[in-house]
């Protein structure tokens, strides 16, 4: 396996499982307390279009050129990944509350049960529309990054895989906590994904435009620690001037 | 028309997100880059500085408002 390779499987796995994170807290909401079967259900049905999705677009784009596919897709993943990367470097600094699971959790526990009975035949569709909308719209994010890396990279099945692998390993996670993934470092998480979206679109962008990278594919390990620089030093002067305007003892 | 309008908002913020002017200034720096290629310029360096410039700026418009 090449190390670009590697960095694929690991952007798709972990860009996975912290969208699945998200998802699996409003699943556990809902179906703790209004029951499982319409919940279930409407997760199984939110993955099988996902999973159609990626079977449909992918060998679809590949037939598209290299050098156009990789300039398109490194533009789209530079403008998804540098969303990403702001948001991880305003919540690193203080800027943006940090998402909290279990917060999350109990709204969605109150949400699930202030609504009222939407029961047709042996089906609840709130529980359905509920995990059905949580696990498209967290994943759609997914099946964006599984496309975009699979095809530029010519790695469908390795992206597919990592997303997969993530996929299993939070459920299984969530089926042994019983609960919201509420110590998983989310924004650390969000911010490597950031980091290697942003590293990957600058990367396949320069190259589908038609210029070379010195030192050939070698260069995109020296693109991902720029953009780490960078935003490591964005992160240190935000917080030095966020610590200026909030007041000695105040929380982040 | 409503459904075409939310179908269009909804990739807006999917791909733009909150600052377009992140999404319009790495548009300008591949355009410059493909420019640059064209006339012979091996212009790698282009788009990872406009990362720095187009981030740094986002980042501090938004923590100044």
């Amino acid at each position: 396996m090449t190390t670009s390779e590697i960095l694929i499987f690991a952007g798709a796995f972990l860009a996975r499982a912290v969208e699945m994170v998200e998802a699996l807290t409003i699943v556990l909401g809902v179906g703790v307390v209004r029951g499982w079967r319409s919940t279930m259900i409407g997760v199984g049905a939110a993955a099988l279009l996902l999973a159609a999705l990626v079977a449909a677009f992918g060998p679809a784009l590949q037939q598209i050129p290299i050098d156009t596919l990789r300039f398109v897709v490194g533009a789209l993943l530079l403008a998804f990944g540098l969303q990403w990367l702001r948001k991880a470097i305003l919540r690193s600094s203080g800027y943006k509350a940090l998402h909290d699971e279990d917060e999350a959790y109990r709204e969605e526990r109150e949400r699930a049960a202030a609504a009222g009975q939407v029961q047709r035949g042996h089906m609840d569709w709130y529980s359905f529309t509920v995990a059905f909308k949580g696990v498209l719209l967290e994943g759609l994010e997914v099946v964006f990054i599984v496309i975009a890396f699979g095809t530029a990279h010519g790695s469908l099945g390795l992206a597919a895989a990592g997303a997969g692998a993530a996929l299993l390993v939070v459920l299984l996670a969530g089926v042994l906590t019983r609960g919201p993934l509420s110590r998983v470092p989310e924004n650390t998480i969000k911010f490597a994904v950031g980091l290697l979206l942003t590293s990957f679109g600058c990367f396949w962008s320069v190259e589908g435009a038609g210029a070379d990278w010195p030192g050939g594919d070698l260069a995109l390990l020296g693109v991902i620690a720029f953009i780490a620089a960078l935003s490591f030093c964005l992160v240190q002067v935000l917080r030095r001037r966020r610590s200026r305007l909030v007041p000695v003892g105040a929380k982040a | 028309m409503k459904y075409v309008r939310a179908f269009l908002r909804f990739w807006w913020d999917f791909i733009v997100g909150d600052d377009w002017r992140v999404a319009a200034g790495i548009a300008v720096a591949l355009g410059l880059t493909v420019l640059l290629v064209d006339h012979d310029v091996n212009a790698w360096w282009l788009i990872p500085a406009a990362v720095g410039v187009v981030l740094a700026g986002s980042l501090d418009r938004s923590t100044r408002a």
